[in-house]
């Protein structure tokens, strides 16, 4: 109905809702906050046009957003909301119960700082707020990988029970122009069927089911533990699904991509002597940088939640030093994304350092990668 | 004998011997069809019916959080009008969830117009978390967090008015009930599935602990709540007092009968008592019960 898969050139937020639209929910609901905005009222101008048939209800707080497509979930029909920031962290409380609940909702972040004091600009940190909620959490570089990502998320979501949030950088992504091709609802439907859960799992009156019920600790942990074995499944299942999904979409990478496994993507020398680690639209930025050294390599971490392990294990191999670029702190400690890293490299014998970079928008330049590469040589963690 | 299956809420919950919210519970589900599916807010009626991994709902049932019974409602209509299913929705919350942490989500909900049947159950205070005050704990209530003592009367705030913010959304049907009144709750039900748009009522629910009562004066309890004139049997009809209904069982009994059953209200002097005597004679006038 939108596209025949021809590039076009379009905002982030307009490739995200139409991409959205062809994906079909049937109950979408969201409460309006910068940058996400451009995303929610796409969709309800789509509805408003008679482009898509879903049931788009106003919310009067991210709170009841969530609550709502929770509820939608759970009475079994496919859901979506998109937020930011402090939205997200009002959303938090719902978000830990839409996991608990096994439901798979999905949602797109458009990263921005969390306040106070109050910035409307893009980091991490309200992703890093929903880091233990049991969601999968997938970070995109640009436009195509935001279209992209939100279909494998429905795909995995759907399969496994377990929400989902695509991140896409506030205004970097959301606002910004790029060349991206659009699925149609045919070649989505390939790849994610009709969403039909089977009855006796959601709401239904043919076959009552309790959900939500009451859990005491001889079963509470054994739920959170299932939980968990079932995200850390979705790391075996995660590169063939992704390999099957850029089958139907093909897409030119802008830059040569050395190894792509679907959760992390590696560009740079086959035996980096500095690895930098990163996630989100930065990446972009950091293959730019790299164009003309010939001893670092960037790895995206493309699946925050579940973590890459093994894939980042590999991608270290024997390198020198590991250099962790990211967008959130965890005020009094390191950065989120680095203490995963470090965790998953308990026999990395080189240097690794921690470089907080772009909070609340601040600008990320070729310079500011060049002058992180050259401070790698020191264990440490800087501000940039 | 009763044929257990066909009840919608099982026996074998977990409630305190004689407790007035799951008696009103029972009246409720009597009204109900097997087409409606149920939402609890977190409180005493999750946590007494759904001791996973049983059940005691023969009906679809979900919790999710304390505050959100609404806005879960509102999705769950919007994926049955999706698939054009008529079924009813209804949700169960204690006055905690109603009149404090959901207020908001409540008037969000009922803005959205959709029709879904907002119960109360309310026992005027947080009964599951241990008896501290709500915004429905009505003035010199003696409770955990509004105590007694030679410098407190008990709780200093009057009971909010949950019916006039439900009407000032424009419902087209609000009600008031005990639990003492089984078939008026039934009756009540009904009429509010029967209304198109959304509903509320609100059924006082005396509680063994709160009230600090014995496990058979629920029924007397929420009976001279109604015949003192402090808690009248009430229904909006489109915003219109129904007449028929407000004389129903009120016997002008003094509100000591009322107040002296309960431990919660031992410590209140002639005066205090007084002050609600006031409350419930403007409640006699303004009703002409």
């Amino acid at each position: 109905m939108f596209t025949h898969h021809k590039t076009q050139f379009l905002e982030g937020a307009r490739a995200v809702s139409l991409t959205i639209a062809n994906i079909q929910p049937a109950v979408v609901s969201a409460y309006p906050i910068t940058p996400q905005t451009h995303i929610v009222e796409d969709l309800a101008k789509f509805k408003a046009q008679g482009r898509a048939t879903y049931e788009y209800l106003r919310a009067e707080s991210e709170f009841a957003a969530a609550s709502i497509v929770v509820g939608a979930s759970a009475a079994g029909s496919r859901v979506y909301s998109a937020t930011s920031s402090q939205g997200l962290i009002l959303m938090l409380e719902v978000l830990y119960n839409a996991s608990g609940l096994r439901l798979p909702v999905v949602m797109t972040v458009a990263n921005r700082a969390v306040g106070g004091p109050i910035n409307i600009w893009n980091d991490h940190s309200d992703a890093m707020a929903m880091r233990d909620a049991g969601w999968m959490m997938f970070f995109a570089e640009n436009h195509q990988e935001a279209v992209d990502l939100h279909v494998i998320a429905y795909k995995l979501a759907e399969e496994f029970n377990i929400p989902a949030a695509v991140n896409i950088d506030g205004f970097i992504l959301t606002h910004s122009f790029e060349n991206v091709v659009i699925p149609d609802k045919t070649s989505i439907k390939k790849y994610l069927p009709t969403y039909k859960p089977a009855l006796g799992t959601y709401l239904n009156p043919q076959k009552p089911v309790t959900l939500g019920a009451f859990f005491t600790p001889e079963h509470f942990w054994l739920e959170k533990k299932r939980i968990d074995e079932d995200l850390k499944h979705v790391l075996t299942i995660f590169p063939k699904n992704y390999q099957t999904w850029k089958k139907i979409l093909p897409t030119p990478a802008p830059i040569k991509v050395s190894c792509d496994d679907g959760l992390t993507e590696y560009c740079g020398p086959k035996n980096p002597d500095t690895l930098l680690i990163a996630m989100g639209s930065v990446v972009g930025t950091i293959k730019e940088a790299l164009k003309t050294d010939k001893n670092t390599g960037i790895l995206k971490i493309r699946s925050y939640r579940p973590f890459p392990v093994n894939s980042l294990q590999k991608a270290v191999g024997n390198c020198k030093r590991v250099a962790v670029i990211e967008k959130a702190m965890s005020s009094g400690a390191y950065g989120p994304l680095y203490s995963d890293v470090s965790a998953a490299l308990p026999g990395f014998k080189g240097v690794s350092s921690n470089h907080i970079v772009g909070l609340g928008g601040r600008d990320i330049n070729i310079k500011t990668i060049k002058n992180i590469i050259k401070s790698a040589q020191r264990a440490q963690i800087k501000f940039w | 004998m009763t044929n257990y299956k066909k009840q919608k809420l099982s026996p074998g919950h977990n409630a305190c011997a004689g407790c007035g919210q799951l008696s009103a519970v029972q009246s409720v589900m009597r009204a109900l069809s097997d087409d409606t599916i149920l939402i609890s807010a977190t409180g005493c009626l999750e946590v007494t019916t759904t001791a996973y991994p049983q059940s005691a709902w023969q009906l679809p049932w979900i919790h999710s959080l304390f505050e959100n019974a609404a806005p879960i409602a509102s999705g769950i209509k919007a994926a049955l009008n999706k698939k054009k299913k008529k079924t009813k929705v209804v949700i169960q919350a204690g006055d905690g969830a109603t009149y404090d942490i959901g207020l908001g989500l409540i008037s969000g909900m009922w803005e959205r117009g959709e029709e879904i049947l907002y119960i109360c159950y309310d026992t005027e205070a947080y009964s599951n978390t241990g008896v501290q005050a709500s915004g429905s704990t009505p003035w010199g209530a003696n409770t955990v967090t509004t105590p007694a003592g030679e410098k407190s009367f008990g709780s200093s705030q009057v009971k909010k008015d949950m019916l006039k913010i439900a009407l000032a959304h424009g419902l087209n049907y609000v009600a008031q009930s005990t639990s003492a009144f089984p078939d008026d709750i039934t009756n009540k039900v009904k009429k509010a599935l029967a209304t198109p748009g959304p509903s509320y009522l609100q059924i006082l629910s005396p509680c063994m602990p709160g009230w600090q009562i014995k496990t058979d004066q629920a029924g007397q309890g929420g009976r001279l709540a109604v015949q003192t004139g402090l808690y009248p049997l009430l229904q909006y009809i489109h915003g219109e007092l129904s007449t028929s209904s407000i004389k129903k069982d009120f016997k002008a009994l003094p509100v000591n009968d009322y107040l002296s059953i309960q431990g919660r209200f031992q410590h209140l002097s002639k005066d205090e008592i007084k002050q609600i005597q006031a409350l419930a004679d403007k409640n006699i006038k303004h009703f002409a019960l």
